[in-house]
């Protein structure tokens, strides 16, 4: 066993009472990890409480934790196994300490995840792998304590493995392993003794855990050197800060966002030790820069090819943790890495309850102590981010209020922009004097990207056309973008090819934005067959303020064929065309598109109806846009 | 080619991160020194975090029972190390007549270290006090945060502690509170000791055996006992330490005058 390995942390989580506590104390008793003061002390401590003596108890030290037995904060604590080191963080489970479980549990490489037999799947049990998911631990393992109290029955353990298994796919998760045990009894910790266990084969506890994987450091990813502050003790100008991934070498060239200006690396600064010539993730460090250009504190420093987003708006999962609920139209103070800047929530999209997982979806004003929301953030300032899904370091973050951690989340779905290619040096998106709201305060409407998507022939030209009429006739501000008007001027340099059609979709969603930024309800009217563009076309509505509704345009492929008012269906059945979307190119049906509408069922007139009843109260314009 | 970081390598480029945001987020900062070997690895670790300059004062809370090597060892290093030195003495307590002779150690440790430290907090306005305390060393330990807030009367809201994850502290501090900056929050008492073996870091000799005894951990002279040890090297400490089972602080007498002393102590503002 090597001293010099990086301990693995463990985070124990799991409803209250469920035997996290007397876990830990098993194990920690069972590996002879205890200094020998402490036994006694607790022992001492239960006959002065006239209490039996619990292995719980060599964690809940405080007076008032064992007044009440349950834990309070979060703690961490050493020990090993023959394989490696190890350490333990035990979170609270009861949800008043949520905030407490949460500050124990992001920083951990694995989490072992504790569910009593007797009580079996509960509240906390499943809120703790969710906020696990959202915090990104992804190694779980789920141990089935208590199982002495079910006289070590198979069918008790099964039951709850495949309740949680359940449970935990629905968050696109997977525990690495469920183990049987009961704690108290020593039974399944260290080893298996009671011969009522027999039906068990797998791993004891602590065989679990020497299986789990090191999370190891990130210097493969994308670089990523958060700038903490800058020192000018001597003559050097030293910028200190930490490597969050990758890597940076003496001589690399690197561009600080959100200012975009580039300068090398002259030195890698230390103290006491010859100066290195490279520095990789989790390094805290100092450079040095050739050209002295502006940096400051919150300026994250990348590659020139590989460089975060930039932007001041992006859509995130956010927790909340304050006992004051999260306000729309608020100011915030949100940090990302060592970036402090003001925001505001625009808009709350759906709430989740973190236990039961039911989706609230529609516009909430506020969101409240220990709910999950999905929202949009908005800052004045531009912002340096990552999607967290690439670069979590980046891509995660927390709500300040009142000098107070209030709230954490995840950024996701923003757009990567080539930074070689953009000249600019202000490529944020600039609020004009005028705003949406004084637009749509003039015009009586909010602007919109109304993206109608479906098969060609479902109808989308024609509905596109009613819908405007109805629109127009409403003296609203509004304008059709069809294959027709674009193809021929904007994307007359562009074919089918499968990248032109990536870039017709990117430059339509592009104008789509600003006409929609500048009052207009735009109607767009393509195929668009894949998901992820249209979810492109999405996020650039979002970045500009827009909003975007998309309405799936729905007709079996075999309606679609038998109206082929182009004639194209039968040039792709006769192969004198390629690649035509329903032949031999796929559709992808929107997932969870915002109006349906079935031309197969429906007439035109009716499709309109129903696109109007749920569009009209998402171009009101009394809501405050900004 | 890449070397991959170690354990110590981990903890200490954390505890330099934690330095630097205590010493942007804070505008009067100032860092205890006890001259005890955590206190020598964070002088160590600032050194690190600033380039070879520490860019606060350090204090040292004289309770008038140092032991006469240590003070030896605080002049040494004050001048090798370029320190700013503030020395405190609770004056008005030893006035009184507070002392071992006459009051109980937690008595004692209370006035001549925590109310030293209320006066000098009081006379230079610090808003925050960098801290060599570690999880480790007593149950309460365990539960602290790296950046700890404490109210204008030293007390800890242990029962409604800020959240802290993702590298993002509780970085400000209202009008007469300050924060407690603990870096060496994740060590262990062997981390300490592999790391002063790795960086040659100096520390005084007490700690090492003469004569069958050695401290283990440092505090004032009348309360600290030396336990039975032939540990006269590093090395030799660290494998005394592996095969110990008593704990660190068994030698402090504040600690176990009552049960709970600590945690009555810490309530209090101790540190």
């Amino acid at each position: 066993m090597s001293d010099e390995a990086q301990r693995l942390k463990i985070v124990f989580v799991g409803h209250v009472d469920h035997g996290k506590s007397t876990l830990i104390g098993r194990i920690l008793h069972d590996t002879g990890s205890l200094p020998e003061g402490k036994i006694a002390a607790i022992q001492q401590a239960c006959e002065a409480e006239r209490m039996e003596f619990e292995y719980a108890f060599l964690l809940d030290a405080l007076l008032e934790e064992q007044a009440q037995n349950i834990t309070i904060d979060t703690t961490q604590i050493p020990f090993r196994t023959a394989l490696r080191r190890y350490v333990i963080i035990d979170a609270p489970g009861h949800k008043e300490f949520l905030k407490n479980m949460i500050t124990g549990a992001a920083s951990a490489d694995a989490a072992m995840l504790v569910i009593a037999a007797n009580e079996g799947v509960r509240e906390q049990s499943r809120r703790h792998a969710y906020l696990l998911s959202l915090l990104g631990v992804r190694q779980i393992i789920v141990v089935v304590n208590k199982l002495d109290l079910a006289n070590y029955s198979e069918q008790a353990f099964r039951e709850i493995e495949g309740e949680y298994r359940q449970f935990l796919s629905e968050l696109g998760m997977t525990a690495r392993e469920f183990v049987p045990a009961s704690a108290k009894q020593g039974e399944n910790v260290a080893r298996r003794t009671d011969p009522a266990l027999q039906w068990y084969s797998g791993h004891t506890v602590l065989e679990a855990l020497d299986h789990v994987e090191s999370t190891a450091a990130l210097p493969n990813q994308p670089l990523r050197f958060c700038v903490q502050d800058i020192y000018r003790f001597d003559a050097r100008r030293i910028i200190a800060g930490k490597i969050e991934s990758g890597s940076l070498r003496v001589g690399d060239q690197l561009i600080f966002s959100p200012a975009n200006k580039s300068s090398a690396v002259a030195t890698i600064e230390s103290w006491n030790s010859p100066a290195p010539e490279e520095a990789i993730a989790g390094d805290s460090v100092g450079i040095t820069l050739r050209e002295q250009i502006f940096v400051e504190r919150g300026h994250v420093a990348s590659h020139e090819n590989d460089a975060p987003i930039e932007t001041n708006r992006c859509r995130a999962d956010i927790f909340w943790m304050a006992e004051e609920p999260l306000r729309k139209e608020t100011e915030y103070i949100l940090r990302v890495a060592t970036q402090e800047l003001k925001c505001k929530v625009v808009a709350i999209e759906q709430v989740m309850d973190s236990s039961t997982l039911a989706t609230e979806i529609g516009e909430r004003e506020r969101l409240a102590r220990n709910e999950v929301g999905r929202v949009t953030l908005q800052t004045r300032a531009p912002l340096v981010v990552d999607n967290h899904d690439r670069i979590p370091a980046l891509g995660r973050f927390v709500l300040v209020d009142g000098g107070r951690i209030c709230g954490g989340g995840i950024v996701f779905g923003g757009v990567y922009t080539d930074r070689t290619t953009v000249k600019s040096k202000n490529i944020f998106w600039s609020e004009g004097e005028i705003t949406p709201t004084h637009r749509a305060k003039q015009n009586g409407h909010r602007g919109a990207v109304v993206w109608l998507t479906g098969l060609s022939g479902a109808g989308k030209s024609t509905i596109a056309l009613a819908l405007e009429g109805e629109l127009f006739q409403r003296a609203m501000h509004t304008y059709v973008l069809d294959g027709d008007n674009v193809r021929h001027g904007l994307n007359s340099n562009l074919g089918f090819s499968a990248e032109d059609r990536v870039e017709n979709i990117r430059r339509v969603g592009e104008v789509a934005k600003l006409m929609a930024d500048s009052g207009t309800v735009v109607i767009t009217a393509f195929i668009s067959p894949y998901r992820l563009d249209r979810r492109r076309a999405r996020e650039i509505a979002l970045e500009g303020n827009a909003e975007f509704i998309e309405v799936f345009v729905d007709a079996p492929l075999q309606v679609c064929e038998e109206r082929d008012p182009k004639h194209l269906y039968k040039k792709a059945r006769a192969g004198q065309i390629r690649d035509f979307t329903g032949i031999d190119a796929p559709y992808e049906a929107p997932d969870d598109p915002d109006i349906v509408v079935r031309t197969d069922e429906q007439n035109v007139d009716e499709s309109v109806a129903t696109i109007m009843e749920q569009l009209l109260p998402r171009l009101r314009a009394d809501d405050p846009i900004d | 080619m890449q070397s991959a970081r170690t354990h110590l390598d981990h903890l200490e480029n954390q505890s330099v991160f934690i330095f630097r945001e205590a010493y942007r987020a804070f505008r009067n900062v100032a860092m205890p020194w006890s001259m005890g070997k955590d206190s020598n690895v964070l002088i160590w670790l600032a050194l690190k975090s600033f380039f070879g300059k520490i860019p606060f004062p350090v204090l040292h809370i004289d309770t008038t029972y140092e032991f006469p090597e240590m003070l030896e060892f605080r002049d040494w290093a004050t001048q090798h190390y370029q320190l700013n030195l503030i020395v405190k003495i609770n004056a008005e307590a030893r006035a009184r007549g507070v002392g071992y002779e006459t009051h109980d150690p937690v008595t004692v440790t209370h006035e001549l270290k925590t109310v030293a430290l209320q006066q000098a907090m009081a006379e230079h306005k610090w808003d925050a006090l960098i801290t060599g305390i570690r999880r480790d060393e007593d149950p309460t330990r365990a539960k602290e945060r790296y950046f700890s807030p404490r109210n204008a009367q030293f007390e800890w809201g242990y029962k409604d502690q800020p959240p802290e994850f993702w590298g993002q502290f509780a970085s400000t501090a209202a009008k007469g509170e300050h924060v407690r900056v603990q870096p060496l929050l994740d060590w262990t008492e062997a981390d300490i000791w592999r790391y002063i073996l790795r960086e040659k870091i100096p520390i005084p000799g007490m700690y090492f055996a003469r004569n069958g005894q050695r401290y283990r951990s440092l505090g004032c002279m009348p309360i600290t006992k030396a336990i039975s040890s032939e540990a006269s090297t590093i090395e030799e400490i660290i494998a005394e330490l592996e095969t110990t089972r008593t704990s660190e602080r068994a030698g402090r007498a504040q600690d176990h005058h009552e049960r709970n002393a600590m945690q009555k102590l810490r309530a209090k503002g101790f540190l």
